[in-house]
């Protein structure tokens, strides 16, 4: 600070006088490459931290599952599309797919309506508003590890509380980790639990700002509360429904931790069950990569994935969309 | 118009129903923490707590190294908050406040970014970390996370809504640098949102498991939600000692929500008409 620049108040309470093209102390120029550069400097962390730790390693991905590679030995020699013919042929792969778009049909589609229903009923005019939305929120915030363990016992065979309530009304218990269509519904259940309330704030939010005035003049019109919904509610909300079943898709298709720690005995293994009945395709990637060493596989199996959601979310904007610009 | 907005004793009953399944997995979990795992073969299952609870805590503490646990997911969840509160506020604070050239493209990026599926790059990021000698330490879990869009685009609408441009305009006639404009005019503007978005981030960070297991040497440096996974690999299943850890580790996240819900939900809820 021992160049004192000249100009110090010249600008002061009037309007920023346009600096002169000659002659600018050092101090204006720093100014000037101040209010040019750092706004690029102060965001460039994002930057760095998502291509560093997200986005190199997703492509990198894509060149491991080109090879033969062992996860602590490295590179074995480039294979072509080795890995990806013998996945084709692979029925554990097959299986994994198929729990995988089961679990997130089954967790997913009913999840959005009970949320669709739960948001129009906090939009009426309740007491204790904050009370009732933090309530739905609670599950979105415990550590889905929890959640898993406490779900285990929920569902237990023997000691289980849902087995022990279906027996009061006379059903027999159900071995839910042994049946596939039972263990299923089982995680899905433990999938909604957690995102329902979250998607019915994200709806709520929505809702209120769907224009009053359009609710008035169909009430006027004597319109039902239910026809309300469907015919002004849910189309004001078109976009935001849109946005959360794509984010469902991409966050359903890579259910990992659910179904892994649904079986507490077996999460050593990570094969979802005796016969592979929930192992989803991240479980079948963690188990192949982490498990069995094999990271070229195990990146062929995420790069099928990752296409896969592309494809999924894509073919779900447009069905969205074509729904919308029918509506 | 009454007909519309009123809620009847029906949506309130339906209300408390919900609520009641939305607490019932955690109270269960804390009740099965108190008992005995004899207990569990009670044809009526009790819902009144019983008495077994310390013993259950004292084994938890026994089996795994839960006060480590504990610490390493404290350290990791401190880090990754205080670190997203400063430079998720600063980056938010550019996208709002500040003109530059490409902005609005460059935070369009970040909201994108949000939508790509990075845990499938899971297995290169494994060889980073064991390239730079980080498998099993701490900061194979923090740096990954020092800053996430969603804590950027939190930020960006905090300073939207509560950093008046003049304020800044008058900081930068005066001669402010762009940092010093920042922390002496933008930050106390925001540090209330700063601080929801940071505990918000605290829970998620605490709550993280995917990496962590993959990364963290379950009986040397695990968090809290790894050694909870360890409590459950057991030969044979042992649900008061599981149900005691995962009590445990549920905690501190609960305590925190009751203490912020309104000011999360509303965080979430802004975040949703706008994104």
């Amino acid at each position: 600070m021992t160049v004192v620049p000249e100009r110090t108040t010249a600008g002061r309470g009037t309007t920023p006088v346009p600096p002169s093209a000659e002659r600018l102390s050092w101090r204006d120029k720093l100014g000037r490459w101040d209010t040019k550069y750092t706004p690029y400097f102060i965001i460039a962390p994002f930057f760095v931290v998502f291509g560093v730790f997200g986005l190199y390693p997703l492509l990198f991905t894509a060149w491991v599952s080109l090879h033969e590679w062992q996860l602590i030995d490295g590179d074995q020699g480039f294979t072509g599309l080795d890995n990806y013919t013998e996945l084709l042929s692979d029925k554990n792969f097959w299986n994994a797919l198929g729990n995988t778009v089961s679990l997130f049909l089954l967790s997913t589609v009913p999840q959005l309506f009970a949320a669709l229903g739960l948001a129009a009923l906090l939009d009426r005019g309740l007491r204790g508003r904050a009370f009732w939305r933090a309530g739905v929120l609670l599950p979105n915030v415990i550590s889905v590890a929890a959640v898993a363990l406490v779900f285990a016992q929920l569902f237990g065979r023997d000691f289980g509380i849902v087995n022990a309530l279906l027996g009061v009304v006379g059903i027999d218990p159900v071995d839910w980790r042994a049946q596939t269509w039972a263990s299923h519904l089982a995680i899905s259940s433990m999938v909604m639990w957690r995102w329902t309330g979250y998607n019915a704030l994200i709806y709520l939010a929505a809702m209120q700002s769907v224009p009053k005035d359009m609710y008035e003049s169909a009430m006027l019109d004597g319109a039902s509360r239910w026809r309300v919904f469907w015919s002004i509610t849910v189309p004001g909300i078109r976009p935001t429904i849109l946005f959360t079943v794509i984010v469902s898709t991409i966050g359903g298709m890579q259910l990992f931790v659910e179904p892994q720690l649904f079986d507490p005995g077996g999460t050593a293994t990570g094969t979802g069950g005796d016969d592979r009945q929930f192992q989803t395709l991240v479980m079948y990637l963690y188990e192949k990569g982490f498990r069995l060493f094999d990271a070229g596989y195990s990146s062929a199996i995420a790069w099928v994935l990752f296409l896969l959601i592309l494809v999924v979310a894509v073919v779900n904007f447009t069905v969205a969309r074509r729904i919308a610009s029918k509506g | 118009m009454k007909r519309l907005t009123h809620a009847g004793p029906l949506a309130y009953a339906a209300l408390v129903v919900i609520l009641l399944t939305s607490v019932f997995p955690l109270y269960y979990s804390f009740l099965i923490a108190s008992k005995d795992n004899s207990a569990l073969g009670d044809a009526v299952p009790s819902l009144v707590p019983g008495g077994n609870l310390i013993e259950n805590l004292t084994r938890v503490f026994d089996t795994v190294d839960f006060w480590l646990a504990m610490q390493n997911s404290l350290v990791v969840a401190g880090t990754v908050a205080l670190s997203n509160v400063v430079l998720g506020t600063l980056a938010g604070f550019a996208f709002a406040r500040l003109r530059f050239r490409g902005g609005n493209s460059l935070f369009l990026i970040v909201v994108g970014t949000s939508m790509v599926p990075t845990q499938l790059g899971v297995i290169p990021l494994y060889m980073l970390m064991s390239d730079l000698d980080w498998y099993g330490t701490l900061q194979a879990v923090i740096v990954p996370a020092l800053i996430g869009a969603f804590s950027v685009f939190w930020m960006r609408q905090a300073c939207e809504e509560s950093v008046p441009y003049e304020l800044i305009e008058a900081a930068r006639v005066d001669g402010c640098s762009v940092l010093r404009t920042f922390w002496h005019v933008a930050f106390p503007a925001v540090r209330p949102q700063a601080a929801v978005m940071g505990m918000f981030t605290f829970m998620t960070a605490w709550n993280d498991f995917f990496w962590p297991l993959i990364v963290l040497d379950p009986n040397d440096s695990p968090t809290v939600q790894v050694a909870l996974s360890t409590l459950a690999s057991g030969y044979y299943t042992d649900y008061s000692l599981m149900l005691s850890g995962a009590s445990l580790a549920v905690l501190p996240v609960v305590g925190i929500f009751i203490l912020l819900a309104r000011q999360i939900v509303g965080g979430i809820m802004q975040g949703a008409v706008k994104g």
